[in-house]
């Protein structure tokens, strides 16, 4: 039977089962919890760190440390809202992101943090990477100038042997995302949709596939990130953010 | 008291923030009475001939021309402000920054398909009165100091009208959260 | 090579946890992976190309492209800096005809820069074919690529006579010297084999666990958790089969301590895993260690196997029915990272050394996400004698907060660079006495490698142990002709950028924006706030998932801190405001492609 625990979340009470995860627990109470490597239904791996949180002093990955009967978890605090910033804009210099000419502008999750931590522009100087486009995958075209190493696409595609079809490559700062030639080659187009679904920004995209929606109606052009989930209880006009 | 004066230019840029900026319609006639312009491509005064208060610039830096042009500015403005992407972070043009300088040129002036069969000299522009182009694409306040940046591509009309009366009347910038974004 | 491939996937009996062991057959067999061997193990082992490429790309002795007949890994460290590396490094170059990081045309010789290889006392040192050489010159170095040139084995180069002790065991013939230069406790070589083991066949796993928590000893690996909670946490870990995982990955640059005692006292090391494979109750343990020190391997395994024949491992352990515990050694491929816990739990399952997210810790979820415990090599040698001894006896070396001693890896300007083995609460300055360098003379000390502070004199009174200079024993001495900034924080700086896994945004991007902050420091162009941005954005690396990420600009950070002056003093005074644009650099590129003078 599940276990329904009692947390706080900046002293507000929170009730969720046993083992659920900081982030997932949040949206159930209607609290909003930035993340951008996170993704529903997908094994996490704090790998941006946007939803660090504090837990007892501590600063834990929402995204990966689960709920305990009593814990109190700092999350829309000054301090954090500032480091996540500060995270949100190393993106922004990592890579080449040209949100003018990005098939993802206004649905891209990055776009939309920045957005909503109400960035004008990232702190740190530009790279300015030399980055691949690699159009070699029938369906899918991978742009690593956008790509945040969010990992997301390797841990929520697998073929039917379980077998990984997206992989790091290298270390460090050289790391990249690559795309196995060979099973890549026989992706379905109801899979290649979800790899394109799953990455938060355009570094995945279907072959002659954006700018469907016309700039104003797009999802996150009117509404921030996460207002759906604090919409549940607290209108993201009442929230601390948008003071 | 004698009212502020705006001066703005466009850099490496292509003047559609400054298309954003007349977008404010009607309300230029207000921003008329507020400030006073100097150099700027609205009414074609081709140099700074005075302090200004406030400086707004659009496109980032892809040439030696760019960059003095900058720091004219930087010199003669109390507030220089970088309106759009391309001032920000280099935007459309410095999607060559990934490229070798020496492919781009090639590709420009010597085997792209309009230029191929024109110059056979395989010559590139060398007049010694041109600028001489930049190794990247910079962004204005990795060149100079930016007091304040408007993102967008362009910025939204509201936003720089928002941010010009914020500036004016030393009131907090009313910035709804429509008017700031990225494209 | 396709038959060799399908061999060694056999031997591993094509499980996929045993890839680096698949992995490093092949690349020590060819100098390289080929694709097709990608492909080969990919099908035999039923992975997909990419993730079995994502394993090979993450360590720095793999390759798939040809590293040379002879790869030549030349350690660019801080130290073999010091020592004279740029002179040796020089002359590879010419003798070679090529630069590091290339391999010559007809494929006999690659030269490659490495971190550091655990010979800070005896740099510049190289690794050719997985054979260490110690103390080059330039001379030495041309010595080399004849003896190459000329088709000599690696094997049959070296010159002199062999190291200390048991360096000079037939199963070694290294160059390497121990250099013990003060023994205690651990270090002690009157001890009998098997007498510990003997002793706690004869009480329970508990009794174990609670003689080892009356020591009060805690991992010496550098992060100081209570040695006898970690085994008790594993033990009353639910039910599974549970590990035991020795590190011997010994990365921090300036540390050796662990090659020495892997050198010198293995029994012990393989004593004190029984010991605590016996207490959590495990049946297998696992000797992670680095690839730098493949030297050891085979003497390492001739030990377990004269063990196994003893009966110090197998089954039924000195006779104690159902005591059934064995050892096997894993082998990095070169990865600092990889002496993270849980990151090195993912390497020895053939992965990419890259740290999990805790929770669950190694004790619930490790190894095979079965229960497991990480101890440091040096923990389980001191185990031992805590077993044989006494916690008590134990509890009387060092401070109440930290018991017993600790070795020290001592390198840099001093005139006795080695292993030490000091109670803990020894003070910097005793050590600076101690190792031959003159405290006036002395001008910092980095304390626990690049992830541990560099201090200045006014710390030198400050002692050794968790309560305050906590430390995993590295100290390297830099004397005051040493430029602080572009020799030490720079090179560390380089270091944390290389050896990041890559996988947490702050750790992968953050270091590389504070090394151009630095660079433009030393550069001149520096102002007063790119001191106080330095260390306002440091502090993002808390946010990162592991100790490495954590620490990464711990060089940057305590150097500010201690030694401000030195970044004040190449600031500009003038300036509050320095992009660090140049004109005259951005318009040289296009001068030059469009044949053009600057009219700038």
């Amino acid at each position: 039977m599940n276990q329904i625990i009692k947390f706080t979340i900046d002293d507000v009470e929170c009730v969720a089962t046993k083992g659920q995860y900081i982030i997932d627990a949040a949206r159930e109470n209607g609290i909003f919890i930035a993340s951008l490597c996170n993704y529903p239904g997908v094994k996490p791996k704090g790998s941006c760190r946007v939803c660090s949180v504090k837990v007892n002093g501590r600063l834990m990955t929402a995204c990966t440390t689960p709920v305990s009967q009593g814990m109190a978890i700092e999350n829309h605090t000054d301090e954090l809202n500032e480091l996540r910033k500060k995270i949100i804009e190393l993106f922004f210099v990592e890579g080449n992101h040209f949100c003018p000419s990005c098939e993802k502008g206004g649905t891209c999750e990055l776009q939309a943090l920045a957005y909503r931590f109400k960035i004008m522009s990232p702190r740190y100087p530009y790279f300015f990477p030399q980055r691949e486009v690699d159009a070699t995958n029938p369906k899918l075209i991978k742009d690593q100038n956008r790509c945040i190493l969010c990992k997301r696409c390797i841990r929520a595609i697998h073929d039917e042997k379980g077998r990984t079809i997206f992989a790091y490559k290298r270390r460090s700062n050289r790391v990249e995302i690559s795309i196995d030639p060979k099973l890549g080659r026989e992706l379905t187009d109801e899979v290649a949709l979800k790899a394109m679904d799953v990455c938060p920004v355009g570094a995945l995209l279907i072959r002659e596939k954006g700018f469907d929606t016309p700039i104003g109606e797009r999802k996150y052009d009117k509404n921030p990130i996460g207002s759906d989930i604090e919409h549940l209880q607290i209108p993201y006009s009442k929230t601390k953010s948008n003071e | 008291m004698s009212k502020p004066i705006v001066a703005t230019t466009s850099l490496a840029g292509c003047f559609g923030c400054h298309m954003s900026f007349l977008d404010i319609d009607e309300r230029i006639l207000e921003l008329m009475q507020l400030v006073e312009f100097d150099k700027s491509p609205i009414n074609d005064i081709k140099k700074i001939s005075r302090k200004c208060d406030i400086g707004l610039i659009e496109g980032g830096c892809c040439n030696s021309e760019n960059v003095h042009v900058l720091k004219e500015f930087r010199e003669n403005c109390k507030i220089l402000i970088s309106v759009g992407e391309c001032a920000i972070m280099g935007g459309l043009p410095a999607m060559r920054n990934g490229i070798p300088l020496s492919e781009c040129l090639e590709e420009a002036y010597q085997n792209g398909l309009t230029v191929k069969e024109s110059n056979d000299a395989r010559i590139f522009p060398n007049d010694p009165e041109l600028p001489i182009i930049l190794d990247k694409v910079y962004p204005c306040h990795e060149i100079v100091k930016i007091d304040y940046l408007l993102p967008g591509c362009p910025p939204r009309a509201d936003l720089i009208w928002e941010a010009l009366i914020a500036i004016i009347t030393g009131n907090q910038i009313k910035m709804p959260y429509e008017v700031l974004k990225y494209d | 090579m396709k038959s060799f491939t399908q061999k060694v996937i056999d031997k591993y009996n094509r499980d996929k946890t045993r890839l680096m062991d698949i992995l490093i057959s092949i690349q020590s067999e060819f100098g390289y992976i080929s694709q097709e061997s990608v492909s080969q193990i990919a099908h035999e082992l039923h992975m997909s190309e990419v993730d079995v490429e994502q394993t090979i790309s993450f360590y720095h002795f793999f390759s798939m492209k040809p590293t040379g007949k002879f790869s030549i890994y030349l350690n660019n460290s801080v130290v073999a800096n010091m020592m004279g590396r740029k002179e040796v490094a020089e002359t590879f170059e010419e003798e070679v005809g090529i630069k590091f990081g290339n391999i010559t045309a007809d494929g006999l010789i690659g030269l490659y820069d490495t971190a550091c290889i655990g010979m800070n006392d005896q740099e510049p040192a190289a690794i050719i074919n997985n054979h260490i050489f110690t103390k080059l010159t330039p001379f030495r170095a041309k010595e080399i690529i004849r003896d190459i040139k000329e088709g000599k084995k690696v094997q049959d180069m070296f010159t002199a006579s062999f190291g200390d002790g048991a360096n000079r065991d037939d199963l070694v013939k290294s160059v390497v010297s121990n250099n013990i230069r003060k023994i205690g406790p651990i270090l002690d070589p009157q001890y009998k084999i098997g007498d510990a083991i003997k002793k706690i066949i004869k009480l329970t796993p508990e009794e174990v666990i609670t003689e080892i928590k009356s020591s009060n000893i805690r991992g010496r690996g550098g992060a100081g958790f209570p040695t006898g909670l970690k085994w008790e946490f594993c033990r009353n870990a639910s039910d599974g089969i549970k590990y035991l995982l020795c590190n011997a990955d010994e990365g921090e640059p300036g540390t050796f301590k662990d090659r020495v005692i892997l050198t010198e006292l293995p029994r012990l090391l393989f004593e004190g895993m029984v010991i605590a494979g016996y207490a959590i109750g495990a049946v297998e343990g696992i000797l992670y260690i680095r690839h730098e020190y493949k030297y050891l391997e085979e003497y390492l395994e001739n030990i377990l196997k004269v063990a196994r024949e003893k009966n110090y491992l197998g089954i039924d352990i000195m006779g104690k029915k159902g005591f059934n515990f064995d050892i096997r050694i894993q082998f990095g491929a070169g990865a600092y990272v990889c002496g993270e816990e849980s990151a090195l739990i993912e390497s020895a399952e053939g992965k990419r050394g890259e740290p999990r997210d805790r929770p669950p810790f190694p004790v619930e979820k490790g190894y095979l996400d079965q229960p497991t415990v990480v101890n440091n090599v040096e923990t389980l040698c001191a185990a031992v004698k805590v077993m044989l001894h006494g916690g008590e006896w134990y509890r009387s070396f060092g401070t109440p907060e930290s018991t017993g001693t600790k070795l020290l890896s001592v390198s840099g300007d001093c005139r006795f660079p080695g292993v030490y083995e000091v109670e803990w609460g020894f003070s910097v300055n005793s050590i600076l006495d101690m190792v031959g360098a003159v405290p006036r003379n002395v001008q910092a000390v980095q304390v626990g490698g690049p992830s541990g502070s560099l201090i200045g004199s006014n710390d030198f009174d400050r002692i050794l142990g968790y309560e305050d200079l906590a430390t995993g024993g590295s100290l390297i001495i830099f004397d005051k002709t040493r430029d602080l900034l572009s020799d030490v924080v720079l090179n560390f700086t380089e270091f944390f950028i290389d050896e990041s896994c890559g996988s947490c945004s702050t750790c992968r991007i953050l270091p590389s924006i504070l090394k151009n902050k630095l660079e433009k420091i030393l550069d001149a162009r520096g102002v007063k706030n790119d001191i106080a941005e330095m260390e306002e954005w440091g502090k993002i690396l808390k946010a990162s998932r592991c100790g490495l990420g954590q620490t990464a600009a711990n060089p940057i950070l305590t150097s500010i801190k201690n030694f401000r002056h030195l970044y004040e003093d190449k600031i500009q005074k003038t300036k509050d405001f320095d992009s660090g644009f140049d004109l005259w650099r951005a318009v040289k590129e296009g001068c030059e492609v469009t044949g053009r003078v600057p009219n700038i």
